[in-house]
């Protein structure tokens, strides 16, 4: 058996916790837990795949959310249309066909906005990836056909092959599976090539390019890769939450987004997905317990930030260093 | 010789300020040419405009007889030029062998390459491992590159630079910030590149420059106001007036 790193036994342990308590619960008659993880397991590949960008290559985007939002709205508008009638070119209830429209409008979008956004660098990338964060949201606001502010009730989920999304269990073990995909995806790619050379550019982009790398190139690539996958995590939330509405791409869920990332550890595998769990669990337990569940809550985050290196992670790494 | 690097009559100004004026200039291939000159006298625009982070405004800069002049950094390092910064620019948070790899994985194409993991690569690692040897480094090729001291770092400039495979090196204040030993210790090992690269070498520390050069060029506001061996430039009057202080 290969001997694993402290990291890898957190990592093992953090990913069985997530792949066992859940059915456990659910066969215990609460089902009610069952739900809060896959909306745990559905962000968490969210924050994973902006980590790749955020983490590995510094390239703080924030305007994530959009990707989930597109990635949404492609399982909802086709849905709509097929109930509905009109626009007859994309009414279908065929999850094939949403999750290929999830990830190609996402790596378009990707495309597009990443190719104007690397331009710059620093604050104003961050501002500039919101600023087209927004215009999807206002875009999709006002989009009355859909209900622009009110949102779209998704009657019929999407259909796959093999999987029936309608139950909680088979959702969540798609969920899941999808999680350690995209866990495993980035690790392969942050250690391969491609993966030194995105890490290399957030160190010293100028030694980088004076080392003959395009790095504009290869930053838009992990764009395009981060943006694709965290549309596949909007397909998802979709046919989890059934409601999809313009507020899931607004700045403040990027923001979430962000949160979860630096909160778990950016630039580690595991550190978005504690990230997301703390964030889901403390959003749903706090705001049980009181309104003002956002003090208690921020405290913590500063806590985090100010007593940890490299957030929740950081509480795993031996001493001394 | 043949030129390895010709520039001719390059112009660059910020604003109201010319930074280069008119400057000339011929790399003869295999040798070491510094250029001297008081603080802000464009020393640095110089090897900006040269490695490309930096349009001239005018003026022609060919490599090879290549006219470069319009290229990209990264396009100008493809095709041999590579540069050492006068504040030393590793990346900090990476080892000191992944450093010296990544300058080493420059040259073998493309890394568009997303599977094999890039510390697994023997060829890529060994090769970088190697330019470590040539500067005395390799024993802390595991290190992260922000805990060694500042010489060392001054010496990890030279082996990225070494391991980019590059026919003309910038070298931008090698000796910036090292003690005597250390000094020392780089001119010699420069010394030993001497017929296998060609150096660019922008230089305060005269010493260096007199133990190193095979020619010298003075650059003074933005113009060069001679170019010649040591021992012209030694006893040139102009530039015992305007550089060495002396009347």
């Amino acid at each position: 058996m290969p001997k694993l790193t402290r990291n890898g036994w957190v990592t093992l342990i953090a990913m069985a916790t997530l792949a066992v308590l859940p059915p456990l619960l659910l066969w215990s008659g609460q089902p009610f837990y069952m739900d809060l993880a896959s909306r745990l397991v559905v962000l968490a590949i969210a924050a994973v795949s902006l980590n790749l960008i955020l983490g590995f290559g510094g390239l703080v985007s924030f305007g994530h959310a959009a990707f989930i939002g597109l990635g949404a709205y492609a399982v909802g508008i086709p849905a709509y249309h097929a109930t509905w009638g009109g626009f007859e070119l994309v009414a279908s209830y065929n999850g094939l066909f949403h999750l290929a429209l999830a990830i190609g409008v996402s790596a378009l979008y990707a495309l597009i906005t990443g190719a104007i956004s690397l331009r710059t660098s620093g604050v104003y990338f961050i501002m500039i990836t919101m600023a087209f964060g927004q215009m999807a949201f206002f875009l999709f606001q006002s989009l009355d056909v859909y209900n622009g502010d009110d949102g779209l009730t998704i009657d019929i989920r999407s259909e796959l092959p093999l999987i029936n999304l309608d139950d909680p269990l088979q959702l969540f073990i798609l969920s899941y599976l999808s999680l350690a995909a995209a866990m495993i995806l980035v690790k392969v790619i942050v250690n391969s090539r491609f993966g030194m050379v995105l890490q290399g550019a957030k160190g010293n982009n100028e030694r980088m390019v004076t080392l003959g790398y395009n790095t504009y190139l290869y930053r838009l690539v992990a764009y395009v890769i981060s943006g694709t996958m965290c549309g596949y995590a909007g397909f998802l939330l979709g046919n989890f939450t059934t409601f999809i509405s313009p507020d899931m791409m607004h700045w403040t869920r990027s923001g979430e987004l962000m949160f979860m990332v630096i909160l778990g550890g950016a630039a580690t595998v595991l550190g978005p997905i504690l990230g997301a769990s703390a964030f889901v669990l403390l959003e749903e337990f706090l705001s049980s317990w009181t309104t003002f569940w956002h003090l208690p809550f921020g405290l913590m985050l500063i806590g985090v930030v100010l007593f940890t290196r490299g957030g929740l992670m950081g509480l795993f790494k031996g001493r001394g260093r | 010789m043949d030129a390895l690097l010709r520039v001719t009559d390059l112009k660059k100004t910020f604003g109201g300020v010319t930074a280069t004026d008119g400057v000339s200039l011929a790399v003869d291939k295999g040798g070491i040419h510094a250029i001297i000159g008081p603080n802000g006298a464009g020393k640095t625009t110089l090897i900006a405009q040269l490695s490309g982070t930096l349009k001239p405004d005018s003026g022609t800069i060919l490599l090879n007889g290549r006219d470069i002049t319009l290229k990209p950094a990264y396009a100008r390092a493809k095709l041999g030029i590579t540069r050492s910064f006068q504040i030393t620019s590793l990346i900090m948070d990476m080892s000191v062998l992944d450093n010296v790899a990544l300058s080493v994985q420059s040259q073998s194409g493309h890394s568009f390459r997303f599977l094999k993991p890039a510390r697994k690569i023997a060829a890529v690692r060994d090769a970088a491992l190697g330019h470590l040897q040539q500067v005395g480094l390799d024993a802390r090729a595991d290190m992260v590159t922000s805990a060694l001291s500042h010489g060392e770092h001054r010496l990890v400039e030279i082996a990225v630079a070494l391991a980019s495979g590059a026919q003309l090196m910038l070298l931008d204040e090698p000796m910036a910030g090292l003690g005597a030993d250390e000094g020392a210790q780089m001119i010699a090992f420069l010394k030993t590149l001497k017929g296998q690269r060609t150096i660019l070498l922008v230089e305060h520390d005269m010493d260096a420059v007199f133990a190193l050069a095979d020619c010298i060029s003075v650059l003074v506001y933005g113009r060069l106001i001679a170019t010649g061996t040591p021992d012209e430039i030694r006893n040139n009057a102009d530039v015992r007036h305007a550089y060495l202080g002396e009347d």
